[in-house]
């Protein structure tokens, strides 16, 4: 035992994947009775370093000590007898058994053999008293809300007599009240000596709970402040890995802007999804690349998936092609003359075992066809010539989709809509975890595509993509647009003071609502 | 010019794994019919094709729509259920007063209707698995359960015997000497073939299978294309049912179809089509259901009883799933 030593010292932490780095000498350090903050980009290698920490995964280097011993556990479960809980941010309770149940799962108390449900109760109870959460503890777990849940989460790793609680994104699915009350359960377990890393991409709710937080970037540690010595500007900075004025100048394979806009392919305004989108909106014209930054988290994903019909919005106005219509299916978004590149082409774009020719002509299928048979001299000749012109490599068009390279991979989907000759083009996050040579052909490729008359909406969290690429620039900050900037006034300093935008403030030529 | 190299190594390499699994059932078959031709009496004759041929044709039938169903990453347990109603229907209709005075009419919506009734309550399936989000193994065993009660409601739960030689032709009528449910089952796997690799339907199946999520965000009509299939699998189990019965001359609601979804997941499983979906082979089932025809004949012919086949039918079915796998893994 060491009193006053740090709960928690990670040191020097390697990961590696298949020969990638996912952590580099990745430093946290936790004190007893703390609520540390971890933030940073996706893929910074912020859960890496957690399932590191929990025995999820196996680490390459460093050492971490808990409560100044040496520890390597083997897995979560071992973990969490060693006194390291992590609350997910699907919570993995058994939803159809009790709240006591859910609580003394794997360790039910027992008497004379028999499970002894009294004590149970009594002590599931007393558990969650400790929170102020009064709830009968013999009703099935599903029958409460998130928040809840997550309480009864939290009951749990204290009733392994935790000493570390590892918060991984619990807000997400909360409203502000449910907020409010976890952050009074974070403030209590801190009371009570419990050290808390707090996982989150919110920043308000940063400064509203932690101590101290670390800033992770690309594997690495790359700043550990107390709270009250940093602002969410130097937050941000540092998270994206800027100074506040530099930026790499011509390091995309964007070309100048050439500015001439044509009609309104796009407008949206007052969006509301779910609880992630408060009022968003954009606006694209013919022959615009238009950038969509934000935070992860601030809800950009969610409002391209609504413009395309993918999740259709609660509230909000979208007008197509100068039309008042919101789509309620992608395909009715298609028909409009939209298309859409996901974040998540495994998931979302590609058909993995079909070949590279399908996989193009997906989309412009049913046009290809007489009474439903496929024209194959038809599709071949689309897919020859989409094939050359985006200089797609593969063995052939018959090659199966995934076994081509991320870039070539995003050419084809990028082929898969041009094919169909849309008017607006919803790009997210269009070179992420591609090769360099193949992403500044793809970034020179989409500025073509707009001098030619296309309108497109790339979301992107390079800034340089962004500030390069962009005609113009809105900004989400936690699912509101808090700023519209023309190209001539885009800069990193602009858009990350943006990025870190009080939800409150007031933007000249943004409605709030 | 970076990612040239990955890709000529992966498209040059020879894929023993899917080498594998494509041809497995194949080389199997070959060395069953060999095995047979050297020791089973009388096993190179019309006669023995013929009564195999007539023995799997059912199954055939069905494990087509069971296939297109699969293809799309489901499953169909309703088909045993919806051959019972189909086979119900049809001497409802042609031993009704309507039926006897007006038999070819009679006879020919013996026919269609029965065809038709299974293809809707295939298409409920299809529905129901897309409105409300079912999974389709729990959506399929509603009609699964419920079905084969509708059929034995429609006939108080009596054994329809008949003698209708037109009607019948379906079971046991020969077209130059070939069974007409063989004939049947050739075009049915034929147009399943061709419908999968050069229609837009097709494509549009295994595109749902192979990513639903990205199907429909290519504008893909997701759940169109699935009631469309769960109604093509109905379409079939209704032929099915008819088939059995005209053999049998006689329908019981009880019997006809029992087991057979099993017997098409079955055929399914050892043709190769992989149940994730997304890939599938038509060609493959009709080979996989020869296939457990094949050994099971040849387990009676030489005198193991129907036991022990059923044993052995198993043990071919662990092994074209641990083929699948090894498929899959490497």
């Amino acid at each position: 035992m060491s009193p006053n030593g740090p709960l928690l010292v990670m040191r020097d932490i390697d990961k590696r994947f298949q020969g990638a780095n996912a952590l580099v000498g990745a430093q946290l350090e936790v004190q007893a009775g703390e609520i540390m903050a971890v933030v940073g980009q996706n893929g910074a290698g912020k859960s890496t370093l957690i399932k590191v920490l929990t025995g999820a995964y196996k680490r390459d280097g460093g050492t971490i000590l808990f409560d100044g011993q040496p520890i390597d556990f083997a897995s979560p479960q071992a973990a969490q007898r060693g006194g390291i809980s992590t609350i997910y941010q699907e919570i993995n309770l058994v939803p159809f058994r009790s709240v006591a149940e859910n609580i003394f799962l794997g360790r039910e108390h027992k008497r004379y053999g028999f499970l002894d449900w009294k004590r149970m109760n009594a002590e599931a109870a007393e558990l969650l008293a400790r929170f102020a959460v009064d709830i009968d503890v013999h009703r099935p777990l599903m029958e409460f809300s998130t928040a809840i849940q997550q309480m009864v989460a939290i009951a749990r790793a204290l009733s392994f007599k935790a000493r570390l609680v590892i918060m991984d994104e619990p807000t997400s699915s909360l409203d502000e009240r449910e907020v409010a009350v976890l952050f009074d359960v974070m403030r209590q377990l801190r009371a009570q000596g419990v050290g808390v890393i707090f996982i989150t991409h919110r920043l308000d709710e940063l400064f509203q709970v932690c101590d101290r937080v670390t800033v992770m970037r690309d594997g690495r540690t790359v700043a550990t402040s107390r709270m009250a010595d940093v602002d969410k500007l130097r937050l941000v900075a540092s998270m994206l890995g800027r100074d506040l004025e530099a930026v790499r100048e011509g390091s995309t394979g964007f070309s100048a802007a050439s500015g001439g806009a044509g009609e309104e392919v796009l407008s949206a305004n007052g969006l509301h999804i779910g609880r992630k989108v408060r009022g968003a909106g954009v606006e694209v014209k013919a022959g615009q690349i238009v950038g969509l930054a934000g935070l992860l988290g601030s809800g950009r994903t969610e409002v391209a998936r609504a413009i395309f019909g993918a999740d259709p919005p609660g509230a909000g106005n979208i007008r197509l092609m100068g039309r008042d219509v919101a789509p309620r299916e992608p395909a009715e978004a298609i028909a409009l003359g939209v298309g859409y590149c996901s974040e998540d082409r495994k998931a979302d774009g590609i058909i993995p075992d079909m070949s590279v020719r399908e996989n193009i002509t997906l989309g412009i299928l049913p046009l290809l066809t007489k009474f439903g048979v496929v024209d194959e001299a038809r599709q071949r000749e689309i897919v020859d010539r989409f094939m050359s012109r985006l200089a797609i490599k593969a063995s052939s068009a018959e090659q199966k989709i995934r076994e081509l390279s991320g870039g070539n991979q995003q050419k084809v989907l990028l082929a898969r809509w041009l094919c169909m000759d849309p008017k607006l083009l919803i790009l997210d996050e269009p070179t992420r975890g591609i090769d360099v040579g193949a992403k500044a052909e793809i970034q020179s490729l989409i500025r073509e595509l707009a001098d030619q008359g296309l309108g497109v909406l790339m979301i992107s969290s390079e800034l340089e993509e962004i500030i390069e690429g962009a005609d113009r620039v809105f900004v989400l900050s936690d699912g509101r647009t808090v700023a519209d900037f023309p190209h001539s006034a885009v800069n990193a300093a602009a858009i990350m003071a943006a990025m870190a935008h009080d939800a409150t403030a007031t933007v000249p030529g943004v409605e709030h609502d | 010019m970076t990612d040239a190299p990955t890709i000529s190594t992966k498209g040059a390499r020879f894929d023993f794994a899917s080498f594998f699994r494509r041809y497995a059932a194949v080389a199997a078959l070959v060395v069953l019919l060999a095995f047979n031709f050297a020791v089973t009496p009388n096993f190179a004759s019309w006669q023995t094709l013929n009564v195999n041929m007539t023995q799997v044709a059912t199954i055939v039938i069905v494990s087509v729509g069971m296939t297109l169903v699969i293809a799309t990453g489901g499953i169909d347990l309703s088909v045993g259920s919806l051959m019972a109603i189909s086979g119900a229907l049809a001497p409802l209709i042609f031993l009704s007063a309507f039926g006897r005075a007006y038999p070819l009419l009679g006879d020919l919506l013996a026919f269609v209707i029965p065809v038709a009734v299974a293809g809707l309550f295939g298409a409920f399936n299809g529905w129901f698995i897309t409105r409300f989000k079912v999974q389709p193994i729990v959506a399929t065993l509603v009609l699964f359960i419920a079905g084969r009660g509708i059929g034995q409601v429609m006939t108080n739960g009596n054994l329809q015997v008949f003698k209708n030689p037109i009607f019948q032709f379906v079971g046991l009528g020969r077209i130059f000497g070939v069974p007409f449910q063989v004939v049947i089952m050739l075009i049915l796997v034929a147009a399943a073939a061709w419908t999968l690799r050069r229609t837009l339907f097709g494509r549009q199946v295994l595109s749902v299978g192979g990513n639903e999520r990205a199907a429909r965000l290519a504008g893909v009509p997701v759940a169109s294309v699935k009631r469309w299939v769960y109604a093509v699998s109905g379409l079939c189990a209704g032929i099915a049912g008819l088939v059995v019965v005209s053999i049998n001359s006689s329908s019981d609601a009880n019997l006809v179809g029992l087991g057979m979804e099993l017997d098409a997941i079955a055929a399914v499983a050892v043709g190769g089509t992989p149940f994730t979906g997304g890939q599938a082979s038509v060609v493959g089932t009709l080979l996989g259901a020869l296939l457990i025809q094949l050994v099971r004949y040849t387990l009676l012919a030489n005198g193991v009883p129907d036991a022990a086949a059923l044993v052995v039918k198993g043990a071919i079915i662990a092994g074209a799933v641990w083929s699948q796998q090894r498929g899959q893994t490497s």
